[in-house]
């Protein structure tokens, strides 16, 4: 071959090396400009008070965003109540029990449900249950969220189910065991690891929407006692500070964006940490 | 990998068939031998066993190799079969050798006024092995069962020889070292035919996978393959 | 509605003589989407011996051995026609459950399928477990018993609480066999069951096969004729879906009846 061919290929493999590894940059970037900005404008603020006051009027020094760090995780909660039986059910169904039209109206309309705009969940509830209600309510901020959880966790629970290989279906049926037992305590438990890693995730995602709980939960400046009460959250309480003309409240505004971006990754790396090989033994 | 099989079974056949032939012509020069006096023809018969012996062995090797092949069914009955057809092949040409020594040493003594009915005998064998060979050729097992039945005769005139040379050697006891011989020679010709007898019976067992030996039922019929 | 009740363990079975038939078939026919994939099949499965099903890809012999468990109608569009008796109870009669027949006849699969969130004695007594049994003797005693059965008890008895995935394959299926022996099936089908293994692996699996046959009968599928003139009493041969020649597996591989028979088996087709 030709000296100069051959340097003309190699001459381009190093092109497209050194433009694969600037694109795998571009993507790690944003998140390390995020992180950089959070850090350097809300690592300052965070402090004791921070986790446990309640937000103070303007004018005076210190406060927190307690009620709303104990505010998203009550939503949370709530949300999981609703969505993760609903879902993981719901999942189960779809790649249990075969009944092709149905199942396919199902996924097509939890797909559809998917691309909902948060917002429009918001508008919905509202609709539905603030209106009714009179009020703003923790219960309705719960539900939006738990509402957005099902079809996330239905999916992500059906697509994690297919793959227990039908080996294991059949083999516990040849057992003479009852198809909902073998479900239940075969299929679901090999796919546990993945189903709880869907639901952590979907968790994070709708720990950090903010629309939706304009419309239901509004946030409160203080402690919350009643389910029908409105209740703060952490992004409702970053917007509302985040809009505010104060310095201070935009520094506590960067304060509640780090904590929840650290909420979202504390849930990731356990994601990683679950889902983890602890048999490094395989069969031979 | 079923053509090298067959092509392995083929040879195998190949084999028997150039090993009957060699027998077949042993046989008939060693008869021929006998009764034209040839010592020279006699010395060829002895010579060209060691060349039916080696067939034996040859034909052995190749079938304990098919076996490695797990051959099942007739391919099985077919190696099996070949083995012990080639055993009763060697063991005619030993005959015929026999006979071939007699004919040499009878050669060399002055002939006995004798007439006997040895080329009748030595017929009726040779036609019995050809036959039980060419039902292996053709698969012919009705073929194979109608040879059995001749053995008898064979039998009974072997038996008629015998007599005949004994009365003889109480007659003329001064002639009673060339009839042993003869009486030897008569004697193998039968178990050419016994031999031959074998065969038939094997081809019996690969065409319909019925063991015929011992049982004492040598019919002419063949009985339909079992459901 | 007869409801038929699990019988007594297969060894309490010493009374019935070894010409005892366990499976009467009778025109067997399977539909899949209306597709015969089995016509018409009578045969009857000698108890306490072993039956091998052999015939080239797509004879149905799977599917024959599914239906003797009900397997089968775990494909929605599974039909069947005809009636298989098990030691005289139909299993396809009218208000049978496919859970009770499935614990009378157990089944042992191609690959090797150990549950991989248990250990080796819950796999062992996976079945008994989720069929109610509690009594923590009863489990031991029967871990023991199955183990030793599938010929696994020395290799693993110091481990029973190692995950089931640790073992080699060829241990992996022998623990299947012991799950499957655990919930004391009369019947024992398997489908290819060494197909996946080593030489010494599948040795060790057609010498339990002997073994166990004193108590169970066996029906096992096969495409290796070697396998199946080793290890079995009978055997049936399936082409195109139906039955062609069944009879003793001596008699089969020296000199079958049917000329399709003999074709397969001296490796004319399939």
């Amino acid at each position: 071959m030709d000296a100069a061919n051959h340097n003309w290929r190699k001459a381009k493999n190093t092109m497209m090396q050194t433009l694969a590894f600037a694109c795998a940059i571009l993507v790690i970037l944003p998140l390390v400009l995020v992180f950089f900005h959070l850090v350097t404008q809300g690592a300052s603020s965070i402090n004791w008070a921070f986790f446990t006051q309640l937000p103070k009027p303007v004018g005076e020094v210190g406060g927190g965003m307690a009620n709303a760090i104990l505010g998203t995780f009550i939503l949370i909660t709530l949300a999981s109540l609703i969505g993760v039986p609903v879902g993981v059910l719901g999942g189960v169904f779809l790649s249990e029990y075969t009944h092709k039209r149905l199942n396919w109206w199902i996924r097509f309309t939890a797909d559809v449900t998917n691309g909902v705009p948060s917002i429009t969940w918001g508008m919905v509830v509202y609709a539905l249950i603030v209106v009714p209600m009179k009020g703003f309510s923790t219960l309705a901020g719960g539900i939006v969220l738990g509402l957005m959880m099902i079809p996330l966790i239905m999916r992500t629970t059906e697509e994690v189910l297919q793959l227990v290989p039908s080996g294991y279906r059949e083999a516990a049926l040849a057992l003479g065991i009852a198809q909902w037992r073998m479900i239940i305590q075969i299929v679901v438990r090999t796919a546990l690891k993945g189903i709880i890693t869907g639901i952590l995730l979907a968790l994070a995602r709708v720990a950090g929407e903010t629309a939706p709980l304009l419309f239901t939960a509004f946030g409160n400046g203080y402690w919350t006692h009643k389910l029908t009460e409105p209740i703060a959250a952490l992004p409702l309480q970053i917007f509302n500070y985040a809009i505010s003309p104060y310095d201070d409240w935009h520094r506590q505004a960067w304060a509640g964006a780090l904590v929840l971006i650290l909420l979202v990754t504390a849930v990731n790396i356990s994601v990683r940490v679950l889902t983890r090989d602890r048999f490094s033994r395989r069969s031979a | 990998m079923d053509n090298h099989f067959e092509t392995g079974l083929d040879v195998l056949k190949q084999k028997l068939l150039t090993m009957a032939s060699h027998a077949e012509t042993a046989v008939n020069r060693a008869v021929q031998a006998l009764v034209q006096r040839d010592s020279d023809l006699a010395q060829r018969v002895k010579e060209d066993d060691r060349v039916i012996d080696q067939f034996e062995v040859e034909i052995d090797e190749l079938a304990i190799q098919l076996l490695t092949k797990a051959p099942l069914a007739t391919n099985l009955r077919l190696v099996t079969v070949a083995m012990k057809i080639s055993q009763d092949l060697e063991r005619i040409g030993d005959e015929a050798s026999k006979i071939a020594k007699r004919a040499r040493d009878l050669a060399l003594e002055p002939p006995v006024k004798i007439v006997l009915d040895l080329p009748r005998i030595a017929g009726l064998a040779l036609e019995m092995l050809k036959a039980a060979l060419d039902s292996f050729v053709n698969r012919d097992s009705a073929a194979a069962r109608a040879i059995i039945p001749r053995d008898k005769e064979v039998d009974a005139l072997n038996k008629q020889i015998h007599a005949t040379l004994v009365q003889h050697m109480e007659e003329n006891p001064d002639t009673i070292g060339r009839c042993l011989h003869w009486i030897v020679a008569a004697k193998s010709i039968e178990r050419i035919a016994d031999h031959a007898t074998n065969v038939a019976e094997d081809v019996v067992y690969l065409c319909e996978a019925q063991d015929i030996r011992h049982t004492g039922v040598k019919s002419q019929n063949a009985t339909p393959a079992s459901a | 509605m007869a409801a038929i009740s699990q019988s007594t363990s297969g060894a309490g079975a010493e009374q019935k003589s070894a010409t005892d038939t366990a499976l009467a078939v009778r025109n067997l026919s399977v539909f899949f989407n209306d597709k015969a994939v089995l016509k018409n099949v009578t045969m009857d499965i000698a108890a306490r011996a072993v039956t091998a099903i052999i015939g080239p890809s797509g004879c149905g012999k799977s599917t024959f051995l599914r239906a003797i468990n009900r397997m089968h109608e775990l494909n929605p569009e599974a039909r069947m026609d005809g009636e298989i008796c098990l030691f005289g109870d139909n299993i396809y009669g009218s208000g049978i459950e496919p859970v009770i027949v499935r614990r009378r006849v157990g089944m042992v699969f191609q690959k090797s399928n150990p549950f991989p969130t248990m250990s080796i004695n819950e796999n062992v007594t996976v079945g008994l477990r989720l069929n109610g049994v509690r009594d923590k003797k009863i489990l031991a005693e029967r871990t023991e018993q199955s183990l030793r059965m599938a010929a696994l008890w020395d290799e693993v008895k110091d481990r029973l609480h190692a995950p089931a995935i640790s073992l080699s394959g060829g241990q992996q299926q022998r623990l299947c066999i012991a799950r499957a022996l655990a919930v004391q099936p009369e019947v024992l089908l398997m489908d290819e069951p060494a197909s996946a293994l080593d030489p010494l692996a599948t040795q060790k699996i057609e010498d339990l096969i002997i073994e166990l046959k004193k108590i169970y009968t066996i029906v096992i599928v096969t495409h290796n004729m070697q396998q199946a003139a080793r290890s079995s009493d009978f055997t049936a041969f399936f082409y195109l879906g139906e039955l062609v020649e069944f009879g003793p597996t001596a008699k089969i591989f020296t000199s079958p009846a049917q000329k399709r028979t003999e074709d397969y088996v001296t490796g004319r087709f399939g």
